[in-house]
């Protein structure tokens, strides 16, 4: 779901600010617009803040500064259990006294809603995560998964509009993890739920958004979507926490328009990308992808620029092969090949030549 | 390394069966770690749980009679006590001479403490005859004496009932003497009675043996020299009375044969064998039948009369009655002990809640601090604490200063807040209180904050949030503390002690009446029992209603 302009705002963060302690800011003057619908993704290093913003949204924390809107309304002065806001939380807290069932019928209840009315409900929304057989166990006696999947059903089985999860799969293992992301983006697109998703792992952020918020030092880096942020970051803290990333740095000699040269460190002068550069003479890291990068000679496509390498390990990782190499004086530049009938198997100590397109090449912030 | 034999039972490397291997291995592993908890084990047991059972066997225990006066309860078997009459002449003469023994071994005034508690009385009657006995003794042993002039001596007596025998009879009698006072009497008392003299004067044999018993091995003396006591003479005196023996005296030649015979020709200058008279001469008391029944009903060794005392009933020969109005008062006791420990436990936790929720979620400095504040009372005497509640608590006290001068009560009205219930109750609480936080906190401490935040997300109200989700998770803290707070509360002694007044004293106060001063142990071993015995039914009844895997003291 794209962001557009004309999309009426349902969530808005205006310049908010917050602080626990009256000296450090842990969100530090934050804007953020989210249309309805969509699924938005907080990523970031552990510390950034992102629990924080989720937990004024909630409620449970107030803004030090700014303001918060929820479909147009100011929510500062409304107390949590007002917002109707969905909320799965990273360990769970499914209530450990009340069975699967009880769990659910709580927000229901709190609502006032009729016993028919409830058990329909809460037997959609245990279909919905296919634990309909569950309801008369503990959370005790649940899997992590089939917990995880409870959380995510009792936060929906009240309808809200929006909800949020606080890195609702970060205690599973990689297979259910992986499993269950696609189950929650499923079901988010099914109902239409906004949802504001946080999590640390980038993976998990780039498969299930629209679009991601890459946190860090308590300001969002970059706000796109997940293509976009991975192929032209905007700054050098999103290239190297998105993906995997080589850079190179050095100093900027010329800039014009869409095009630059910057002077390696080691003496080489290469062509880039000039993105996140002002004035010549500024320090810049250049940053290449590792599967960007070309190590067969023949196969350079016109305009490509080179450089000498030498070969210093290679690990053989099934579907790809990945080479370390040192290139400029980086010891860690790292290159991705497919593993292909007529790829080369590279072995330490090479010299070689490798390559790539400046357009390929991003020249960001020192 | 396992194979499995024909019949499919595994066996282990060396063909031992697995089961028994493992079986082995494990009886060395428990092994092992009993012996690490050995010494406490030990320690336990020989301080506690000894004390404790010796404690409670006390509470039925009742030998003292049949030890004191063997002789009498045997005798007294075949009395008919639903005659209202005294016993028969025979049960009187058991009595004197099982009383005179108690009396030399100064036995006789314990019992009439034991009885006492039973029949008022009972005492001072004992105390008084005590002294009585040997003017009736002596009332034989002169007109013997002067019979026969020998007889005055020792060393004739030694000479006239010592000779060959098995000496069964001072076995049987050194016994009887271990049963009275406790004491072992091990050693040679230097005679051997003569098998005739015991055929022959049964009764002074038992006397006399009684006699060298106590005087060899108690009093340390050489018996052969010693004058016997006035009981052996009082038994010669029976004796000879009677035809048979007067028979046997007269084809008797042994040492002594003489002197016999003199006494027998002297008879009418003996007394009549009357003791029953002699007995009520003494003290009126003896002729009262009720007396009589009092022993009786004593004197099987084990006895529940301490356990009917203990619930305002009495034990009587024909099983049981209540006490009259007046003298129940332990059943009040036990009933006000268990309702204050349970307004004590109810404030504790309406009290103890909310403190133990701030410490668990207070920051840590200040939680720390408060902390301290709950475990202060910890470091001061509990006698000072009960003592600071006196001040405050008295009619002319901080708090009553205060209301009147406030003006919220007049001067001549001030609150009586001591030497009643309402004393006991305030103090009790506030000294119990950290029996209730404590655990109460650290059952709280393991509530993650998220289980409040998740309910409020779901919608819930402050108030819901808490009722439905924290609450219930922190039953177990209370289900705890109120275990620990009605446990001690139940037995607790001091507190009430001092500011409870009559009103407002707990049944421990009256255990240890029994104990350090009326001396009643069986009385207070059988409270105390009782007192265990509600415990254990309160926790059972807890364990039925609640369970006792509700119970938590910690995460
Ligand atoms: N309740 C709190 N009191 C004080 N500091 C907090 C509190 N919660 C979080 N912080 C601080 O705020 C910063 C951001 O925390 P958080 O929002 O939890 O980060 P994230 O969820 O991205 O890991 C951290 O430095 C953390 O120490
Ligand atoms: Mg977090």
């Amino acid at each position: 779901m794209a962001n557009t302009a004309s999309q009426k705002a349902f969530v808005e963060f205006e310049r908010v600010q917050k602080s626990y302690d009256g000296e450090n800011l842990v969100v530090k003057d934050l804007n953020l617009s989210m249309p309805k619908g969509e699924f938005l993704t907080m990523l970031g290093p552990s510390g950034s803040g992102k629990t924080t913003c989720l937990m004024m949204l909630a409620g449970f924390e107030t803004a030090t500064h700014g303001e918060i809107l929820l479909d147009g309304q100011p929510i500062n002065n409304i107390p949590p259990h007002k917002r109707g806001i969905g909320m799965v939380f990273q360990n769970y807290a499914l209530f450990p006294h009340m069975t699967v069932a009880e769990n659910l019928s709580f927000p229901l209840e709190v609502r006032k809603f009729g016993k028919s009315e409830r058990e329909a409900k809460i037997k959609r929304a245990l279909d919905m995560v296919q634990m309909g057989a569950f309801g008369g166990r503990r959370p005790a006696q649940l899997s992590g998964g089939q917990q995880q999947r409870i959380a995510l059903a009792r936060a929906l089985v009240f309808e809200p509009e929006l909800v949020l999860m606080d890195e609702p799969l970060g205690a599973l293992d990689k297979q259910l993890r992986e499993h269950m992301q696609f189950e929650i983006t499923r079901l988010a697109h099914d109902l239409g739920i906004t949802t504001v998703y946080v999590t640390h792992d980038q993976t998990e952020a780039l498969t299930m958004s629209d679009r991601v918020a890459v946190f860090d030092d308590g300001r969002i880096q970059q706000l796109a979507p997940p293509d976009q942020l991975y192929e032209e970051p905007e700054n050098s803290f999103v290239a190297q926490f998105i993906g995997e990333n080589n850079t190179l740095e050095g100093v900027v000699k010329s800039l014009s328009g869409d095009k630059c040269e910057v002077q390696l460190d080691g003496g080489e002068v290469i062509d880039a990308k000039p993105v996140n550069v002002k004035a010549v003479g500024d320090r810049t890291r250049v940053s290449i992808r590792p599967e960007r990068v070309e190590i067969n000679k023949d196969r350079l496509q016109p305009g490509a620029h080179t450089l000498k390498a030498e070969v210093l390990e290679f690990i053989y990782m099934g579907d790809i092969f990945r080479t370390r190499l040192r290139v400029a004086g980086n010891d860690e530049f790292v290159v991705k090949t497919r593993n292909a009938p007529d790829q080369v198997r590279l072995t330490p100590g090479t010299q070689i030549e490798i390559g790539w397109l400046p357009s390929d090449c991003r020249a960001l912030d020192a | 390394m396992t194979d499995t034999t024909s019949n499919g039972t595994m066996l282990s490397a060396d063909g031992t069966p697995l089961k028994v291997s493992l079986a082995r291995a494990l009886r060395r592993q428990k092994i092992r770690a009993l012996m690490l908890i050995a010494p406490l084990l030990i320690f336990v047991l020989v301080t506690f749980i000894v004390p404790i059972a010796s404690m409670l066997f006390r509470s039925v225990e009742n030998d003292i009679v049949s030890n004191t006066l063997p002789e009498t309860v045997q005798t007294l078997a075949g009395w008919d006590h639903a005659s209202g009459e005294a016993p028969d002449e025979a049960v009187y003469e058991a009595m004197y001479f099982d009383m005179f023994k108690a009396a030399e071994a100064k036995e006789h005034t314990k019992l009439g403490t034991r009885l006492n508690y039973e029949n008022t009385g009972t005492s001072s009657l004992f105390r008084k005859s005590g002294r009585g006995l040997s003017k009736i003794g002596k009332t034989w042993q002169k007109p013997i004496e002067s019979a026969a002039k020998p007889l005055k001596d020792g060393e004739t007596w030694f000479a006239m009932m010592s000779g060959s025998g098995s000496n069964a009879v001072l076995e049987e009698r050194r016994v009887l003497w271990q049963n009275l006072t406790g004491d072992p009497f091990k050693g040679e008392v230097g005679i051997t009675l003569s098998d005739d003299m015991v055929a022959m004067l049964p009764k002074t044999a038992a006397a006399y043996a009684d006699w060298a018993i106590f005087e060899a091995l108690e009093e340390e003396k050489d018996i052969s020299k010693r004058d016997p006591w006035e009981a052996v003479y009082t038994a010669l005196g029976l004796d000879l009375m009677s035809q048979e023996t007067q028979a046997a005296v007269a084809s008797y030649s042994g040492t002594g044969a003489e002197e016999l015979r003199a006494v027998i020709a002297a008879l009418d200058t003996l007394p009549e064998a009357d003791f029953k008279g002699a007995f009520i001469d003494m003290e009126d008391g003896w002729a009262d039948p009720d007396v009589w029944r009092t022993i009786l009903t004593y004197s099987p060794a084990y006895t529940s009369g301490y356990f009917l005392n203990a619930v305002d009933m009495k034990k009587s020969l024909d099983g049981f009655e209540a006490r009259p109005e007046n003298q129940q008062i332990y059943m009040t006791l036990f009933k006000r002990t268990i309702w204050m420990s349970i307004i004590i436990t109810t404030s504790c936790i309406l009290l103890g809640y909310p403190v133990a929720w701030l410490l668990a979620n207070l920051p840590l400095r200040s939680a720390n601090v408060l902390m301290i504040l709950v475990l202060l009372p910890f470091w001061t005497s509990l006698l000072v604490r009960t003592s600071a509640w006196k001040v405050l608590l008295q009619d002319q006290g901080v708090i009553n200063e205060l209301l009147v001068w406030l003006g919220f009560v007049a001067d001549a009205n001030r609150l009586a807040l001591m030497h009643n219930q309402t004393g006991t109750i305030i103090a009790m609480t506030h000294i119990l209180l950290p029996f209730m936080i404590l655990p109460l906190y650290s059952v709280m401490k393991t509530i993650p904050p998220t289980y409040l935040r998740a309910a409020k997300s779901l919608g819930a109200t402050n108030w819901t949030a808490f009722w439905r989700v924290y609450f219930p998770q922190s039953v177990p803290g209370i289900g705890a503390g109120s275990i620990l707070v009605f446990i001690l509360a139940i037995g607790y002694y001091i507190t009430p002690e001092i500011v409870g007044g009559t009103e407002g004293i707990f049944i421990s106060n009256r255990i240890a009446y029994h104990i350090s001063s009326s001396l009643n142990w069986g009385l207070a071993a059988a409270l105390g029992s009782i007192l265990l015995a509600v415990v254990l039914v309160l926790y059972w009844l807890y364990d039925r209603i609640v369970g006792i895997d509700n119970v938590k003291l910690g995460g």
